[in-house]
């Protein structure tokens, strides 16, 4: 029963804080929201980049070399070929083989 | 974020193709849930539920605890608050984007998670197609791939036959591969490194635990700031 109710909680406050900013803002957008609306995808993608990386650690072996290597694979195969899946999936395959068989 | 290359034919084919990067990491992140919240006590039905209505990954993992230890309603409230705040910023940049999504809109607020935020917030749609119905079904279909994580991992609990050690940085290989092609396709860089910088910076001061909410709060000071230096210096 208590359990059901943390659950309920759980899902109306993560659907509270997705729609909230669509309550708010319900008439014409003000122009500072429309200027975040352009400027925050790249600095939130940038952000969830180091968000995914923070428990990586520097001073202790293999010193995040695993990371930065399947980095380094993703951006280049990006910016070389433009093809999202293929920089996804080439840069995930180099991670594993990486952990699982080098480092 | 790719160059549109369709997979089948129409609208549904093309969501999917987009939506395959997704797969691999919310199936396996949906079973590592699932087997998290049986070993905690809690059935398929349990996975079921939260995947569906919750459908927020970090905070799933940190509700299995919540669950587990009896947490009060309060602190169930203040904990979602605080790992799902970055849930404002998604909506706050797509508003002007589903604003006239029409009968798709609830749905696609409420199914806006990291993930479905970065295939999206570049605002490229096939031509030719509804993008309103493509970034639905390309929401549903990432929607659909953590359910049926979940409800596996609930229903196998135990680990998969094979090692999947790794497999977590599709999810780092996304953001990166997104991160790259909206640095090519800006000419502003000032954005993207104004969220790597800051955020950067809250990591080394407030730690690995605590830095996501100051790191949002700088991004959208510095951000402000620099726009109040835009309109002055125009």
């Amino acid at each position: 029963m208590k359990s059901g109710v943390l659950v309920a909680v759980m899902a109306a406050v993560t659907i509270l804080l997705r729609f909230l900013p669509f309550w708010v803002f319900k008439g014409k957008t003000p122009a500072y929201i429309t200027y975040l609306g352009k400027v925050l995808p790249p600095a939130i993608i940038g952000m969830l980049v180091i968000y995914c990386l923070r428990s990586t650690s520097i001073q202790a072996a293999p010193h995040g070399l695993p990371e930065l290597i399947a980095a380094a694979v993703v951006i280049g195969l990006q910016a070389w070929k433009r093809n999202a899946l293929a920089s996804i999936l080439t840069g995930t395959a180099a991670y594993m083989m990486m952990v699982q068989l080098v480092f | 974020m790719d160059n549109g290359r369709p997979a089948g034919h129409g609208v549904v084919g093309k969501a999917f193709y987009k939506s395959i990067p997704v797969m691999a990491g919310y199936i396996v992140l949906g079973i590592g849930f699932g087997i998290l919240l049986r070993s905690a006590g809690y059935g398929v039905l349990w996975a079921l539920a939260m995947s569906v209505f919750i459908y927020a990954g970090s905070m799933q993992y940190v509700g299995v605890g919540l669950l587990a230890g009896g947490a009060s309603v309060i602190t169930t409230i203040l904990t979602t608050l605080m790992v799902n705040a970055r849930h404002l910023f998604y909506s706050i940049s797509m508003i002007d984007r589903y604003r006239d999504s029409g009968k798709y809109k609830p749905y696609l607020i409420f199914a806006l998670t990291d993930e479905t935020y970065s295939l999206l917030c570049d605002g490229k749609t096939p031509e030719g197609e509804d993008p309103n119905k493509y970034r639905f079904l390309v929401s549903a279909f990432n929607h659909s791939y953590w359910v049926a994580g979940s409800v596996a991992g609930s229903l196998l609990g135990t680990v998969l036959p094979f090692s999947a050690e790794g497999i977590e940085f599709a999810m780092t290989a996304l953001f990166l591969a997104s991160f790259t092609e909206q640095w090519i396709e800006n000419k502003d860089h000032t954005p993207a490194i104004t969220g790597v910088v800051s955020t950067l910076l809250c990591l080394l001061i407030f730690g690995a635990e605590r830095f996501l909410i100051p790191a949002m709060l700088l991004i959208t000071l510095v951000l402000t700031l620099l726009r109040k230096r835009t309109v002055n210096a125009a």
